[in-house]
């Protein structure tokens, strides 16, 4: 077995507050091979954000304890200077909004360059040079003149992929994409994730892609990681997730979904009570306040201790006690 | 289309920003909406959908007179409320209410729910002993306890605030409420909490609703009649099943397209329509069709001549030179 491009291992990050000490995320596992797509999706306060801050070594005041290996190499605990050689030139992020990640007061053109540059060195005409390529490779009409732009020169869709292009101008293994569509319009989302797949399955990079829309993890994940007050609850392929869902809050999130393909007068099931509070989780399976296994069992292993992830079925693993394991 | 049954008629509906002051005069308005016409019957969904900047929030803010049109025509009940001044205005504004999109910056901070919730009923004029009472059936009617009566809203959850949110527009027993993406700020399994809390009160109560979002799915769940909107004018509008199952306006077909289904095989099986490009900025709409720059199907007319809302079945109007047969 080769080493895999990303290997997470009990991950957790932990920020202590004034209210006491929030446990954002509580030991995760995930790996990310190259030339393949991990969806990671949850709700708000997941955890989903966090964890890829912390593999960035992007968090600030958390406590971060566990293992990420980039191609071998340990990320947590790193020194900065050391993190700040691999950022961008091995891996690099794109985030939800453009025009707060891109500096307002240089030239697109210009932060690609002086990315590229403080990796690869050389002149800053070479790097300008590069930088045209790669906001040409993202699909942006005249790169030579919009090079020259600057970010609220660009229209959302366009900062979107000049982000793409940021990221990719160093030629990372790594990608990390947090709701990189969440802003846009749909029939831009449709461009951008478009872009991105093609970009990933072209050069063979690994892609982290997260977000709170089924439909996004649907049309580009080959993995996905359910992500649950913290926890993963659920964990396999895009087509097994989607056709044999096997954790609770998998499921009723993807009940509680309107659907486009779905029947007319098709009801919505929505999960009952709300997200749980990071400061003061529930005992046990974070989920058992809203799940309707535990409403109909009262089983007590719901509310004594949070449960593992375990594999139910080939590649397929799932948080939840009450899951037969089926192969 | 029947007027006379209409809750609420809008015709020609207009609204014009006024540009920016430069030195000597002002820069051009922006037309946010041109020549919006459609009714609204009692007890239905009218869904309007449509990317950022098309019009939908400025339209629905027009309908409860948040904002003044500068052209045409809104009536409730058949009397005209365009022009009406805010005393007449006042009697009727109990039956057509709003709810926002985001929950918390509509709730004042420093007022208790109770209060909140009793400040339209007190502006009726309803006695403190019917508002008291009325405060508790609404409460409860949202999903809520009347222990939440003495809290504050920064005491609640996204989707908590928001039944408060939907408890003060119903207060007056409207008949219709416009909701402007009232679940767009909300968690997944939230948005279907409030969505099936809509409908089991549109049921109860015979409240029309005009739904504004940009979620293509959340509003064929809704919605019996659906107008979608681009650059400020309606493109198409019809009955749910002509909309969504046969669209005729290329815009709609390739919104609905571009929607991801969470469904990978469906994903890869599906033929999409990828848009080029944004779109424009209302500030500087392109002549002729708005839409014919980023249209697969734009013919040189497209690019001279607007073409008008017409109907094109019984059930569905399209303002397009070349719709889908």
């Amino acid at each position: 077995m080769t080493t895999p491009l990303l290997a997470v291992q009990n991950l957790a990050v932990t920020f202590d507050t004034a209210e006491g000490t929030v446990h954002a995320v509580k030991g995760i596992d995930f790996t990310v091979e190259r030339g393949r797509t991990l969806g990671i999706v949850g709700e708000s306060g997941s955890g989903k954000s966090v964890t890829s801050l912390a593999v960035m070594g992007l968090h600030r005041g958390a406590t971060v304890t566990g293992s990420a290996q980039l191609d071998g190499t340990e990320l947590i605990g790193a020194p900065d200077d050391h993190l700040r050689t691999l950022r961008g030139r091995k891996m690099a992020m794109v985030f939800q909004d453009a025009l707060t990640a891109l500096h307002p007061y240089f030239t697109v053109g210009d932060q690609i360059a002086e990315a590229y540059r403080s990796h690869f060195g050389g002149t800053r005409k070479a790097a300008h040079a590069r930088a045209v390529d790669v906001l040409g490779d993202v699909g942006i009409p005249e790169p030579a003149r919009r090079a020259r732009e600057h970010p609220h020169q660009f229209s959302g869709g366009m900062r979107q992929r000049a982000m793409i292009a940021l990221a990719l101008s160093c030629e990372p293994d790594l990608i990390i994409a947090d709701e990189p569509t969440t802003a846009l319009d749909v029939t831009v989302q449709a461009q951008v994730l478009d872009l991105l797949t093609r970009l990933q399955r072209e050069r063979g990079l690994g892609l982290v892609l997260i977000t709170h829309d089924l439909g996004v993890i649907a049309r580009a994940a080959d993995d996905v990681l359910v992500m649950y007050g913290g926890s993963a609850v659920e964990q396999a392929d895009a087509e097994a997730l989607f056709t044999t869902p096997r954790h609770p809050y998998t499921r009723g999130l993807l009940d509680s979904l309107p659907r486009l393909d779905a029947a007319p007068d098709t009801a919505l099931r929505a999960i009952p009570g709300t997200p749980p509070s990071l400061l003061a989780p529930p005992a046990g399976c974070a989920f058992h306040p809203r799940c309707p296994a535990y409403a109909a069992t009262s089983d007590t292993r719901c509310t004594g201790e949070r449960p593992p992830l375990r594999t139910v079925a080939g590649g397929h693993r799932s948080a939840c006690i009450h899951d037969e394991v089926t192969a | 289309m029947t007027t006379d049954t209409a809750v609420l008629s809008v015709r020609d509906l207009g609204m014009t920003f006024p540009g920016p002051r430069g030195v000597l005069r002002r820069a051009p308005g922006v037309r946010a909406v041109d020549g919006v016409s459609f009714d609204v019957r009692p007890g239905e969904t009218l869904g309007l959908v449509g990317e950022s900047g098309c019009g939908k929030s400025t339209t629905g803010r027009m309908l409860v007179r948040l904002l003044d049109p500068t052209a045409g025509q809104v009536s409730f009940r058949g009397q005209d409320i365009t022009r009406a001044p805010q005393r007449q205005l006042r009697p009727l504004r109990s039956k057509f209410q709003m709810i926002f999109q985001d929950p918390f910056a509509s709730l004042n901070p420093r007022k208790t729910v109770q209060q909140i919730i009793a400040a339209p009923l007190r502006a009726q004029g309803a006695s403190p002993s019917t508002i008291r009472e009325e405060v508790r059936d609404l409460i409860r009617l949202v999903g809520l306890a009347p222990e939440h009566l003495e809290r504050y809203p920064h005491q609640f959850s996204g989707g908590q605030a928001q039944r408060i949110g939907i408890a003060r527009a119903l207060a007056t027993r409207p008949e219709l409420v416009v909701a402007d993406e009232p679940v767009s700020a909300l968690d997944v399994s939230i948005q279907a909490q409030i969505v099936g809390l809509m409908e089991r009160l549109q049921a109860e109560l015979g409240v029309a609703y005009v739904f504004i979002a940009h979620d293509l799915a959340v509003v064929k769940h809704l919605s019996h009649r659906v107008a979608v909107m681009y650059l400020g004018r309606i493109v198409e509008l019809g009955d749910r099943a002509d909309v969504y199952e046969r669209p005729a306006h290329p815009y709609t077909k390739a919104l609905l397209s571009a929607v991801p289904l969470p469904d990978p095989a469906a994903e890869r099986a599906r033929e999409r329509i990828v848009l080029l490009g944004d779109p424009p900025s209302p500030a500087s709409p392109p002549p002729g069709c708005t839409f014919h720059p980023r249209c697969p199907k734009a013919q040189a007319v497209c690019r001279t001549e607007a073409p008008v809302l017409a109907p094109d079945t019984p059930t569905r109007q399209v303002a397009c030179h070349f719709p889908e047969a």
